[in-house]
């Protein structure tokens, strides 16, 4: 417990630099030794948003962009899933796709865009296909590897007692890999913001990435900044309910109950 | 209740020729411990005969009343609980029902456990718990592979003396293996010692229960020792 009684381990001492730079930041735009053309400060990007969500944008472009963000991660995710499922249990299934998966897997996503920009234009469905390519290896791969290695003997322990396919899956293996899947999960959360900025910015007529790109062309730098800043904010968010659920689904692993 | 006959069983891994001539019967609700060096097919004599492996050769047999397959179940030397699952949950994977279950936790003196992770008990505790779940399901068999190997003496004095205790009270066919011969004169009625994957020696343990360790105990001790370290 030693640990525990220095004077910077406490939840209060991480916060102190962010906090530093942002005053900082500050400071040096007041005095106008960073111009607002070049960097808005914090002040007035709190102000930009406050005027926006005044008028609704904000919230009308933050709602499109996170739907399409969840949308692709269903889609993507639930066939990762799924082909992970299979891929694992099945050798059959195994020996007939994995090979197939991870050579396509090698393409990075994001240089499919010409390709999507020819098949889908640039309307809704190029975007929502974007991020569920983008979601869909990782929680493939995590599926895959969770439920490949889960511990053979329990496995065995689980059919010398007799218990069926199905309550071999369900009891041992599904929640054995649980944690390789939301490991899966947290990365793919990542991967849908990324895919979703890419794909917004190249065109839209709503959401975030529409705001930036709009925002640009009037040199509204206040905006365009406040735009980073949502990203920032919705991606730590989608990290935090990942982590909660982690939190709870893992709750016996003595990692994570740590009272 | 059943028994179990072993014809001229031999159990090949390719060309490494595990078990040999294996040919013993076990009778019904009774004790019988094999012994041997490490090595020497124990487990895989176990494993035979949970039919978790094919035979090679020969013939595994058992033979009860009714033509029903027995209820065989194994406590492993590790204690094999699933992680995610609580110690009452566990225990249920092999329980008739809830009830069963609790009656077991109560038979192996934890019942105050039940709501516990198995990471926050004791490696003695656990094994605990694995013989309560081997229990909770009324075998008709129970095949221990050295399932005290990893614990303190003292644990493992107290863990005998409950499955000698529950033994008697349930009259499960035990098949016990261990490389420990006190161990094995202690609880069986019966020692087997394999060598070079065949038997070398089948002796009756004729000692009053519980067992004292006196004369005739260290005169089985030393003769089973003598097998497994001169043969
Ligand atoms: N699945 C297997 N494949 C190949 N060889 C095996 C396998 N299982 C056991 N063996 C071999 O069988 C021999 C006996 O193993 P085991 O029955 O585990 O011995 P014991 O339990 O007496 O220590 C060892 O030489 C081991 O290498
Ligand atoms: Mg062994």
């Amino acid at each position: 417990m030693k640990r525990n009684s220095k004077w910077y381990n406490n939840e209060i001492f991480p916060w102190v630099l962010p906090i530093v730079i942002i005053v900082l930041w500050q400071i040096l735009g007041q005095y106008k030794i960073i111009t607002s053309t070049l960097l808005p400060t914090p002040v007035e990007v709190v102000q930009a948003g406050i005027r926006l969500f005044n008028t609704g944008e904000l919230q009308e472009h933050v709602l499109i962009s996170t739907q399409r963000a969840l949308i692709g991660f269903v889609i993507g995710g639930l066939v990762g899933f799924i082909f992970g499922l299979l891929n694992g249990t099945i050798l059959f299934v195994e020996k007939m796709v994995d090979t197939t998966i991870q050579m396509v897997r090698t393409i990075p996503h994001l240089a499919l865009i010409p390709l999507v920009v020819l098949w889908f234009g640039i309307d809704e469905t190029a975007k929502i296909f974007l991020v569920a390519v983008g979601v869909m290896f990782p929680i493939y791969i995590n599926t895959f590897n969770g439920i490949k290695n889960v511990d053979g003997k329990l496995i065995e322990m689980g059919s010398v007692y007799g218990l069926s396919r199905w309550k071999l899956f369900t009891n041992i293996i599904l929640p054995g890999s649980l944690p390789a899947i939301l490991v899966g999960i947290r990365y793919a959360l990542g991967v849908m913001w990324i895919s979703l900025i890419v794909a917004e910015t190249i065109g839209a007529d709503s959401g975030i990435g529409f705001m930036a790109t709009s925002a640009r062309e009037f040199m509204q730098m206040d905006i365009v900044v406040l735009t980073i800043v949502l990203y920032a904010i919705l991606g730590k968010l989608s990290d935090f309910v990942a982590k909660v659920f982690e939190r709870r689904l893992l709750k016996w692993n003595p990692a994570f109950n740590n009272k | 209740m059943f028994n179990i006959e072993l014809k001229d069983v031999g159990k090949s891994y390719g060309d490494n020729e595990v078990l040999r001539d294996i040919d013993f019967s076990v009778d019904k609700g009774s004790f019988t411990a094999i012994v041997g060096k490490s090595g020497c097919g124990k487990s895989t004599l176990l494993r035979v005969i949970a039919k978790l492996e094919e035979t090679s050769k020969g013939t595994l047999t058992f033979s009860g009343e009714g033509s029903k397959d027995p209820k065989i179940r194994i406590m492993f030397q590790d204690d094999r609980l699933i992680p995610w699952k609580n110690i009452l949950s566990n225990i249920s994977i092999g329980a008739v029902n809830k009830a069963a279950a609790k009656e077991s936790l109560q038979e192996v003196g934890l019942i105050d456990k039940e709501k516990d992770w198995p990471d926050q008990l004791s490696g003695g505790q656990k094994q605990r718990i694995a013989l309560a779940r081997a229990l909770a399901s009324n075998p008709d068999i129970l095949l221990f592979d050295e399932p005290l190997g990893a614990l303190d003496a003292l644990t493992r004095m107290e863990m005998q003396n409950l499955i000698e205790e529950l033994w008697q009270q349930q009259q499960f066919t035990s098949l016990l293996v261990t490389h420990d011969v006190t161990e094995a004169v202690t609880l069986a009625n019966r020692v087997i010692v394999i060598d070079k994957g065949t038997i070398q020696l089948d002796e009756k343990i004729d000692l009053p229960r519980p067992r004292e360790r006196d004369e005739k105990f260290t005169y089985y001790e030393k003769k089973i020792l003598n097998q497994i370290l001169g043969g």
